[in-house]
Parts: C-alpha cells; sequence; structure tokens
C-alpha cells in the first residue's frame, strides 16, 4: 500500500493540470486564507470592542458554545442544499463553503481577542490612561499590543478548524484535497484517497507549525523582556 | 418531516446508538490514556513539551484524513468503527494529555503536603487526593471533547460508517431536507445529553463544592475560585 503511495505521489501526471496537486494545494491554501481573513475581519474588532467597553460579554461564551454542539457537515449540507440549485455555477457550492468556513472561525478569533484585551495588565492600563492617552490610544497602543500573541492563537485555532473543514467541503463541490479523497472514494481508489489524506495532513501540520512560529513574533519586545526576567527569577 | 421520522424511526434510532458509541468509547479510552500520561508529563517537566507538541501536531491532523489512513495503519477494513474510536482516542489524549498535566498541576501543595504527612504514598496520593481536587479541571476537558466527538463522528459519513451522518449525506444525494434536519438536531441532542452528563458527575465528584456552589446560588457571587477573569482560553475543540 505505501509503494501504491509513493508511486501516486511521484506520479508526473498527479503534478499537473487542474487536477494536479500544484492547483488542488492553491485551491485549498485559497479557500482557507480567504475565510480567515473574512473571519479576522469581524472577530478582531468585535473582540476589542467587547475586550476594552465590557459590553456584550455574554456573545462571546454564547456564540462558542452554540456553534460547538453543531455537527460540520450538517451544518455544510444545510446551507448547501438551498443554494447549489439558486447560484449560478460554482457560486452554488463556493458561496456557502466560505460562509461555513468563516462561521466556524469566527468564535476562537472572537474568545481569544476578547480574553487578550481583557486580560492586559491592569497597571499598564492605568498607566497609560495616567500618561493622558485616550481610551482609543490605550486600545490601540497598549491593548492591542499587548493582546496580540493572544489574537494570533486564535487565529492559529481558527485555520486548524478551517483546514480541516474546507477537507469535507470537497463533498459539496469545493476543491483542494478534499477532492483526492473523495473522488478516490468514488472509484475505489484507494491510493489516490490516501495520497489525498497524507497531502491534507501534511498541509495542516505544515500551516500549524508555520503560524506556530509567527506567533513567536507577534510577543511584544516590552513583554518579551519581562516573560525572560520573571522566568530567570 | 414527522411523516419521514416516523416511517424511518428504526433506522434513526439504530444511527443514534452507533453514534453514541462511537462518540463515547474514545472518551473513555482517551481519559484511561490520558491519565498516567499526564501524571508523567506533571512528574518530570522535561516530559511536558515533547509530550504537549507531539499529541498537537496529531491534533492538528484533519479528521478526514485520520479515517482514511489509519486502516493502512491498523490493518483494518475501511468501513471498520475501529477507525474511527481509534482516530477519536487520538484526539482526545491530544486534549486531556495537557488538561491532566494542568490540572494535577494546579493541586496546591498544601493539600499535597498534608497527604504526604498523613502517610498517603504516592500511587495512594495521586488517585485518592491529587486526581479527585483536579476533577473539575479535567472534567472541562472532557466536556469539550464530548461535544467535539459528536461533531467529528458524523464526519465518517463520509466513507460511510453507521451513524447519524449518513442523514446527512442520504439528504444532500436525494434533496431532501427532513433526514438532515433530523441528523442535526439529534446531533445537538446527543452533544448537549453528554455535557450534562459530565457535568453531572463532576458535581458527584466534587462534594465538598457543593458548599461554595450554594453561596454562589444564594449571593451570587463566586467563592473559592483564584480570580473572575478567564485565566485560561476556554479551548474551543476541533469540529471536523
Amino acid at each position: 500500500m505505501i509503494s501504491e503511495l509513493v508511486a501516486w505521489l511521484t506520479d508526473p501526471a498527479h503534478w499537473s493540470g487542474p487536477e494536479g496537486i500544484p492547483q488542488r494545494l492553491l485551491e485549498h491554501l485559497g479557500y482557507s486564507l480567504l475565510a480567515l481573513a473574512i473571519a479576522a475581519l469581524i472577530g478582531i474588532p468585535l473582540g476589542m470592542y467587547i475586550g476594552h467597553t465590557g459590553r456584550g460579554t455574554f456573545l462571546v461564551a454564547g456564540l462558542a458554545n452554540a456553534l460547538r454542539a453543531l455537527p460540520t457537515l450538517g451544518l455544510l449540507i444545510l446551507v448547501t442544499l438551498p443554494l447549489i440549485s439558486r447560484l449560478p455555477g460554482n457560486l452554488g457550492f463556493l458561496v456557502p463553503s466560505i460562509a461555513v468556513l468563516v462561521v466556524l472561525a469566527v468564535p476562537p478569533i472572537l474568545t481569544s481577542t476578547y480574553a487578550g484585551v481583557q486580560g492586559v495588565d491592569l497597571a499598564a492600563k492605568d498607566a497609560a490612561y495616567g500618561m493622558g492617552m485616550t481610551g482609543q490610544e490605550v486600545l490601540t497602543k497598549v491593548e492591542a499590543p499587548c493582546a496580540l500573541p493572544l489574537v494570533f492563537s486564535g487565529l492559529r485555532s481558527a485555520m486548524l478548524q478551517i483546514v480541516a473543514t474546507a477537507t469535507i467541503a470537497a463533498y459539496v463541490g469545493l476543491g483542494g484535497f478534499g477532492r483526492y479523497v473523495l473522488d478516490g472514494l468514488a472509484v475505489r481508489d484507494y491510493s489516490q484517497m490516501l495520497a489525498g489524506a497524507v497531502l491534507v495532513a501534511a498541509l495542516a501540520v505544515v500551516v500549524e507549525v508555520v503560524l506556530a512560529g509567527a506567533q513567536r513574533l507577534t510577543v511584544p519586545r516590552g513583554l518579551a523582556v519581562g516573560a525572560r526576567e520573571s522566568r530567570s527569577r | 418531516m414527522i411523516e419521514w421520522l416516523s416511517s424511518n424511526a428504526d433506522t434513526v434510532a439504530y444511527y443514534f446508538a452507533w453514534h453514541t458509541v462511537l462518540a463515547v468509547s474514545p472518551l473513555v479510552l482517551g481519559l484511561a490514556i490520558s491519565i498516567p500520561l499526564g501524571w508523567l508529563a506533571r512528574r518530570h517537566r522535561s516530559l511536558y513539551p515533547p509530550m504537549i507538541g507531539v499529541t498537537g501536531l496529531l491534533y492538528t491532523i484533519p479528521s478526514l484524513a485520520l479515517f482514511v489512513a489509519l486502516p493502512v495503519i491498523l490493518g483494518t477494513k475501511i468501513l471498520d468503527p475501529i477507525n474511527v474510536v481509534v482516530a477519536l482516542t487520538i484526539y482526545t489524549v491530544a486534549l486531556l494529555v495537557r488538561t491532566v498535566a494542568d490540572g494535577l498541576a494546579a493541586v496546591p501543595d498544601d493539600v499535597i503536603q498534608a497527604a504526604t504527612a498523613m502517610g498517603y504514598r504516592p500511587l495512594r496520593r495521586l488517585l485518592q487526593v491529587e486526581l479527585p481536587v483536579a476533577v473539575p479541571t479535567i472534567g472541562a476537558g472532557m466536556r469539550v471533547a464530548a461535544v467535539s466527538n459528536v461533531s467529528l463522528v458524523s464526519v465518517a459519513a463520509l466513507i460511510g460508517t453507521t451513524q447519524l451522518g449518513l442523514l446527512f449525506t442520504d439528504g444532500f444525494s436525494r434533496n431532501f431536507m427532513a433526514p438532515l434536519i433530523v441528523g442535526i438536531v439529534l446531533c445537538v441532542l446527543l452533544a448537549l445529553i453528554l455535557d450534562a452528563i459530565i457535568m453531572g458527575l463532576v458535581r458527584v465528584l466534587t462534594p465538598w463544592q457543593r458548599a461554595a456552589r450554594e453561596q454562589q446560588r444564594a449571593t451570587g457571587a463566586v467563592v473559592g475560585s483564584p480570580k473572575n477573569g478567564l485565566r485560561r482560553l476556554p479551548e474551543v475543540g476541533r469540529a471536523s
């Protein structure tokens, strides 16, 4: 089985054309990043607002809990079924798929942005107000940078959900590595399915490692120095 | 929809039973594996980062990929429900190892010292003092794992495993809303039931917290919790 897998992955025919690995990789990454960007545009400002003002805290816990219990495959099909014949061409599955990816990605981003802003050291905020900063300046110059590592951890867990759910969205027609698994299943081509599984797993792990590395760079210099000192103490 | 449900009640009940088995057994297995692993990670600090790192990477692998790849590794057939159980056990362990290690780390030092002074040997101290004190933390991790397992099980419908997810694929292929909605409602219901059972178990296992809870209900104030804010991020749990 392993040799068939290697044979499939090294077959030059699988590395070009509209069904080739590079094209599928671009689709998977492209849809995932698009969904992540939309979710970040919704989740980060909302989380910052809730964390800064303390208004609407119920949204944070409520949203995450309510969505957690919904089965993703069911949700995906529920949104796609009414739209697939009404929207023209590929939009029939593209719009619902991306929408579901966004819906799944907003809660982790929202919660961690909120937690990051809300958890900023009170002394730091007091000092900022004492220096004469306005509320908005405190948010952009103190709270936002301090919250950045947590915001990033939210983006990371959102991306984990997105990459996995984009895989199963192949069932309703979305491109990406999930196609190999489902197309392979349809024609009982197990080596193609396995290749798809390996590619998806590799993509998810690489994305996670890259984001984890990038997250370290987001810690503000002041906080990094503080953490190092308290560790050596 | 009622009509569809009444004429298919047997199938739906059969799927529901399988869904429950596939979601719950990884939870039990995962807990049984995580307790010794979490204890090791707590006992030998140097093991903590690699253990969390490796389980964290396994956790990132999408469920569909695991369902397809595990038969090759385990030598099972693709439709074998064992694949789903093993895949979800991996996720549960990844989530719970950290919870168990952090829960044990949060046991106050004076409690451990008191137990040691009373003559508890390490194993008995772990089972009768440290683990019970860590129950609320471990329970919180179990709740996340339980709810996310219910969603993950339904993904296995794509490869044809018998459970509620088959109602989703059935609804999609026949362009028929009834089975889809019944399936989603039952999945949410199962998730809520499992969540409530774990919450109830945590309460039964932590009788010393009852007084604090009653006081909290009466006065509306949180008593005995270290800080009111979100100290640890709520885990989201993977959904697919």
